[in-house]
């Protein structure tokens, strides 16, 4: 089987997976998690991060990877847990009473792979900012990955966060947005258009670059290798990933709809049928 | 009457600036970061001796929080420091979620806490940062009284494991606690022993306290005095001991009445030991601009409004 079968089949295995938990507590967030799959199958099975198996909060000698916008915390859960951070059957107590998998991650209960609660948007790149300066100071030279919602780049702190990146010239950091255009009351354009991103975060010193297909496993996995190789060059690295929101499930794509709803059991059905058993369910 | 001597006035946000260069030398792990406030904080020391473990944010104090949290992924102990104000009220979220929450190792540093930075006004002058930061789940609040033991507390901190909130301030202040004490976080300091009224300060308000206790003991009143440094987790022990003997208490503190020293003492009586208090502090107002001794005057927050409180819990018991 070629490597981009193996990891397609990975990631509709994650997106079985994210519909199977917020269907169980009809609650969550399915549109943001079905169209960051495969960015996340690309950074923890396609081989972009380095990561040690065996998880420890400190991270050092491994690459470390910071989720700003929590609520898409089901695909950060099922992509976790079937890279061994924690037993995938854990997946089934998602959002219940003491589960370690809370509505928006937390290191509070201890689960293995999450560095820094999120879910109040816009604080993960400060975050994500202070463990890089830490690998500078620690002599290690892996990288800091981060992701965040384009809605969430609203919030005014990542811009002082951008601000200080480039100032300071923080080159072993690589921020992803997710251009998928909507937001909880609609899309970007109506509640808050925010212009040309790409210009903005140039305009802050950013290198900045596109996946124009963040739904297409190959142009992550390449773009992110190039991400990586633009790193370490003065500059922090910016990648504006376009994508689908609710990708792989046709009736839950372009549209806000989902973003928070959980499908009813005739609709995780029809989506399941769409999304067939690759890995085994939990 | 056991005497404290004032060795020479001195600001406690210098204890501060003393003790992190002291731990820029002894640990390696300890970091700063500033939001634009180095010369207020007196970091100055530390950045010389150790510029790549310093960490300039800007007038970005939300950054600065989050960056913070980050460092500490890592094994750096950072310490941030800017005003009060800016260090909770403006900040609270990215504390809540990305300190707190996330259980991480931030010495939050706040200078100019209170009324007594004087003339910037209500703007700056923070009366509500002690509640802000008790009610955090896992925070430690500590209010320093003197250059000496906000010295001993920032070396202290290093050495605990998990979030702090250290509270310090502006203005030169009688430096009276000893030089060489050892600071146990959670463990009240006995100034002076008495019979009649027990008198908890923090902060400022202590070396107020002890003039307080002098005066009273002139009197005719003896009074049990106890400096309460550590706000939370507070020495709930020390203070019922006391109340158990003397039937009555006078708290004192720069800080509004409510979410302060002064509720956290009546908690722990109402569960424990209840007796008659008094609250030396705000009422539910915002400060103004005026030296800091006019403004304790006029928020009733000195030596002299201690002695009225502690006139009127006596005549309550």
């Amino acid at each position: 089987m070629s490597k981009i079968k193996e990891l397609e089949d990975f990631a509709t295995q994650v997106r079985r997976d994210i519909l199977r938990q917020v269907h169980k507590v009809n609650s969550g967030h399915p549109g943001g998690s079905l169209g960051c799959t495969e960015f996340f199958t690309a950074l923890y099975q396609g081989g972009i991060m380095e990561h040690k198996p065996e998880f420890n909060m400190d991270g050092k000698d491994e690459d470390l990877f910071f989720l700003s916008n929590g609520h898409i915390s089901p695909v950060f859960y099922s992509v976790l847990a079937r890279s061994g951070y924690f037993p995938v059957d854990e997946l089934n107590t998602f959002r219940l009473i003491d589960s370690r998998l809370q509505g928006h991650p937390t290191t509070h209960e201890g689960l293995p792979g999450i560095r820094v609660a999120s879910g109040s948007l816009g604080q993960g790149m400060s975050v994500a900012l202070g463990a890089a300066q830490a690998k500078k100071l620690n002599k290690d030279s892996h990288l800091i990955f981060s992701l965040h919602g384009d809605g969430e780049l609203q919030e005014g702190q990542n811009w002082e966060a951008i601000m200080y990146a480039a100032g300071n010239k923080v080159d072993n950091i690589i921020a992803t947005v997710d251009l998928n255009g909507q937001q909880i009351d609609g899309s970007t354009e109506t509640v808050l258009p925010m212009g040309n991103l790409k210009a903005k975060f140039e305009a802050f010193g950013w290198d900045v670059m596109e996946i124009e297909d963040g739904n297409d496993m190959q142009q992550v996995l390449d773009g992110l290798t190039e991400a990586k190789s633009r790193t370490g060059k003065g500059k922090p690295v910016c990648v504006l990933m376009t994508t689908v929101m609710g990708n792989g499930v046709d009736f839950m794509m372009h549209t806000h709809a989902w973003h928070g709803k959980a499908p009813n059991d005739e609709q995780l059905e029809t989506a399941l049928s769409q999304n067939p058993e690759t890995l085994g369910d939990y | 009457m056991k005497t404290y001597t004032d060795t020479g006035k001195k600001d406690t946000r210098s204890g501060f600036g003393d003790g992190l260069t002291e731990l820029g030398r002894t640990n390696p792990n300890v970091v700063a970061l500033c939001a634009d406030l180095v010369g207020s904080l007196k970091m100055q020391d530390f950045i010389d001796e150790n510029p790549e473990r310093f960490f300039q944010v800007g007038i970005a104090e939300a950054n600065m929080m989050g960056m913070a949290a980050g460092l500490t992924i890592g094994g750096k102990i950072p310490f941030a420091g800017t005003f009060a104000n800016f260090a909770t009220g403006r900040v609270y979220d990215q504390i809540r979620q990305s300190i707190a929450y996330s259980g991480k190792n931030v010495k939050i540093c706040a200078s100019h806490s209170g009324v007594t930075l004087g003339e910037d006004g209500a703007t700056h002058q923070i009366l509500e940062d002690i509640g802000l930061m008790k009610m955090l789940p896992g925070m430690t609040v500590i209010n320093t009284c003197d250059y000496n033991q906000t010295k001993a507390a920032t070396l202290a901190i290093a050495e605990h494991d998990g979030p702090v909130y250290l509270r310090f301030g502006r203005p030169k202040v009688a430096n009276f606690t000893a030089e060489d004490q050892k600071f146990e976080i959670g463990k009240a300091v006995q100034l002076y022993d008495g019979e009649d009224v027990t008198i908890i300060a923090t902060g400022h308000l202590v070396w107020e306290a002890i003039q307080a206790a002098q005066k009273l003991s002139e009197k005719g009143i003896s009074a049990d005095v106890i400096n309460i440094h550590t706000i939370k987790p507070l020495d709930a022990k020390a203070i019922i001991k006391s109340v158990k003997k003397t039937g009555c208490v006078v708290t004192a503190e720069e800080h509004n009445f409510l979410g302060g020293l002064g509720e956290s003492v009546a908690r722990t009586l109402a569960e424990n030991n209840p007796a008659p208090q008094e609250f030396v502090a705000t009422q539910d107002t915002f400060g103004e601009s005026g030296t800091p001794e006019q403004l304790f005057e006029k928020y009733g927050l000195n030596a002299e409004a201690i002695i009225k409180a502690t006139e009127k819990v006596l005549k309550r018991k």
